[in-house]
């Protein structure tokens, strides 16, 4: 086709003509007709509105594509998205010296002038970047779809909770036995799954999510149901951070002879949390110059060719599988003692698509990416509080749009610098 | 063991089966085909479920009194308007991607499954939508205190799905189409060098799978009368597990694991436990793919380089 020939309507308006009539039967009876007990309560505007959008959109596209810019937009794109990812100069560290401090120190001063509020959300937010790394060791780095990654989190959480219960541990012995155990689940639940072939992961890992909940749920005597269980608050060298102490402990606002004020606990829980992600993003950074991370990566590009040469398939796969449940249960034990309760519907199938969402807006392997995804998913929600509905709508159509347009993730991946740091 | 509630729970599992055993067609199919998995499979059945409903109101409040006739116009309806929602996401979702990486369609059919849940939602709104009970009527066996029966809506979903499975058997044995649906599974590329349109062919299969999810979703609505924007989640993935468990791939194998699957649960929640018969049809789904990946009757899964 010639970059240079004038645009044509005729077809593009075709194109939007059967768009309309098909939106109009996809959204018409949905939209238009909502059920109101056993009638019918009619909104015949909605279709024809939302009908009519995306016949437009279909029209923009279609005229627009035929235009020399619009051209250029899509070669741009193509390449952009095609595969291949760039490879690190090196010089970036330069860069990295001055912003990581900065991020630091950004990190440390931030609960020293946030109120209560904002606090607990950036806990939460925090929470979710761990999540995202966790998430994005399997989806982005080994390419295994893993949909019931909230079961990791939810073991994670319910150890501390049930632990503190029945074994009387705290925070500091569950925030290093939690990711074992949760490691364990991932290795029960991967072995034999992974020497399968890969969709069908995605599949078993929706439902072993399904079943924590529902054991969760069920369980009345030992987890204690839909009631949830209560968690005890987190201690720093035997001081706890609780208005009384329980059995002879001391409450941290008595010992330093402070008001006593539920803020400590949250400033607490924020500052370990935020070593924990530093670390883990030093980690996640040096795991994938090692030979275990290279494996995860050419795994995800080419199983057959890596198994030809003698990479052991379902090792490689089970420690991507077994690292990315560690982090879920990591991540619990911050969100239970965050909370201070814990209860199943916590962790229910949303959840593990909003982690999902993160690592795929992140896009599929990117570090950096992921860390900004889920921040901006979380905190912008508490922005626009009015949109809350439209919430899980936006993050599916942008799935949907993201796998079309840059199925490699707004930030084009990176492959790190394989020469010795200087 | 009481030989009424084993009766009972073997006529409440044919009809469960033959529920899971349409929709798993749609899995089963479409894996066939291209060889993904369609996570937005048990929302397009949600979604049949509610143009039911819609369908029901519309025809009551325009004054149909015949229960037959406003059930097939319903039926109808609910196939042709489900079957454009199986084009329309085949056509915006996983078209674009054919050639992509390997995951892509797969997060891309999770989207779609979140934006119509969602989309659902905020249409419809999030609580408990129902209908009124069309069709009155059991049949019994047995006396007054142990009997075993089965209600008209139960035998009309065993008739609908067997009929359902034997016409598409015969359209997909039988004529042109059905010849170019194979010849596509077999060999996407030599079918497309003989000149078949594959894509829409692939079309078309989605909106077979598509019309058979919602030939479920109206007889399970006329049967329990009451859903929600989530229904499809759980029961997708049952319907997958019958279609695992048949072999997937496999069309036969979709309708028998589908019955399989519908008998075991009912026996497990009548006989063992009601709360955990959702873990139990997870637990087959994972043991059935670590010791018979292929299925009963779907044949292994060579891999091609």
């Amino acid at each position: 086709m010639s970059t240079h020939a004038s645009p044509t309507f005729i077809r593009p308006l075709r194109e939007a003509g059967v768009t309309f009539v098909l939106a109009l039967i996809v959204f018409g009876p949905i939209s238009g007709l909502v059920l109101d007990g056993y009638s019918i309560e009619p909104h015949l505007g909605r279709p024809l509105l939302i009908a009519s959008i995306v016949a437009a959109g279909r029209l923009l596209f279609g005229v627009l594509e035929q235009t020399p810019f619009g051209q250029k937009l899509l070669a741009r794109n193509a390449r952009k998205a095609s595969g291949g990812v760039t490879v690190a100069r090196g010089d970036e560290y330069k860069l990295l010296y001055f912003v990581v401090p900065l991020v630091i120190a950004i990190g440390v001063t931030l609960p020293f002038v946030a109120n209560k509020y904002w606090l607990g959300n950036l806990i939460l937010a925090l929470i979710y970047v761990l999540l995202g790394l966790g998430l994005n060791i399997v989806v982005g780095l080994a390419g295994l779809l893993d949909l019931g990654f909230v079961a990791f989190y939810a073991v994670g959480a319910y150890f501390l909770a049930l632990g503190a219960q029945y074994l009387d541990i705290g925070f500091w012995t569950a925030l290093v036995c939690a990711p074992m155990l949760a490691a364990c689940f991932g290795a029960v639940l991967g072995f034999p799954v992974l020497r399968m072939h890969g969709d069908y992961l995605a599949i078993v890992t929706l439902g072993f999510g399904e079943i924590i909940r529902l054991v969760l749920n069920n369980w009345l005597d030992f987890t204690g149901g839909p009631n949830g269980a209560s968690v005890p608050a987190p201690t720093i060298f035997g001081l706890e951070f609780s208005r009384i102490a329980k059995q002879g402990g001391t409450p941290f606002h008595e010992f330093f002879g402070l008001e006593y004020s539920s803020d400590y606990k949250l400033m607490f829980t924020y500052l370990v949390l935020l070593v924990v992600v530093l670390l883990m993003v030093r980690f996640l950074t040096k795991l994938r110059q090692m030979p275990m991370g290279r494996a995860w990566e050419a795994l995800r590009e080419d199983e057959i060719a890596c198994r030809s040469l003698g990479i052991n398939h379902v090792i490689v796969k089970l420690s991507a599988f077994m690292m990315g449940a560690m982090t879920g249960g990591l991540a619990g034990v911050f969100f239970a003692t965050y909370q201070g309760f814990v209860n199943p519907t916590s962790f229910n199938f949303f959840e593990s698509a909003l982690i999902l969402a993160i690592v795929v807006l992140g896009g599929l392997g990117s570090t950096l990416g992921v860390i900004i995804a889920a921040l901006v998913l979380t905190l912008l929600p508490e922005v626009l509080r009015e949109f809350a509905d439209y919430r899980v709508l936006a993050f599916g159509a942008l799935m949907v749009l993201m796998m079309i347009w840059r199925p490699r993730g707004l930030i084009r991946p990176k492959r790190p610098h394989f020469a010795p740091e200087v | 063991m009481d030989w009424h509630i084993l009766g009972q729970q073997l006529v409440n599992g044919l009809t469960l089966g033959s529920i899971y055993g349409l929709i798993a067609i749609g899995y089963t199919m479409v894996y066939g085909i291209i060889g993904m998995i369609n996570f937005a499979h048990g929302d397009v059945y949600m979604i049949s479920a509610y143009l039911t409903a819609i369908s029901l109101a519309v025809l009551s409040a325009f004054g149909v009194e015949s229960v037959p006739f406003a059930i097939v116009v319903t039926l109808g309806l609910t196939m042709f308007i489900t079957g454009v929602y199986g084009w329309s996401i085949e056509r915006v979702a996983y078209r674009p991607l054919r050639g992509s990486t390997r995951l892509a369609p797969l997060i891309s059919a999770i989207g779609i499954s979140l934006l119509l849940q969602n989309y659902v939602q905020v249409a419809q709104g999030a609580r408990n939508q129902g209908i009124p009970s069309l069709i009155d009527g059991v049949f019994r066996v047995g006396n007054d205190k142990d009997f075993v029966q089965m209600t008209h809506v139960q035998l009309l979903i065993v008739i609908a799905s067997f009929g359902a499975m034997a016409g598409l058997t015969w359209l997909i044995q039988r004529t042109s189409l059905g010849r170019q649906c194979r010849a596509t599974q077999q060999d996407r590329h030599m079918a497309e060098i003989l000149g078949i349109n594959t894509d829409r062919i692939i079309s078309t299969v989605f909106v077979i799978g598509a019309a058979m999810a919602a030939i479920a979703g109206t007889l399970v609505t006329l049967n329990y009368g009451s859903f929600d924007f989530f229904v499809g989640f759980v029961t997708g993935i049952k319907a997958f597990t019958a279609a695992v468990l048949g072999g997937i791939g496999s069309l036969p194998g979709a309708m028998l694991g589908g019955i399989l699957l519908g008998l075991f649960e009912s026996l497990f929640s009548g006989f063992v436990n009601t709360d955990y018969k959702d873990v139990f049809s997870f637990s087959v789904l994972v043991l059935v793919l670590i010791f018979r990946p292929s299925g009963l009757l779907g044949r292994p899964e060579v891999e091609k380089v």
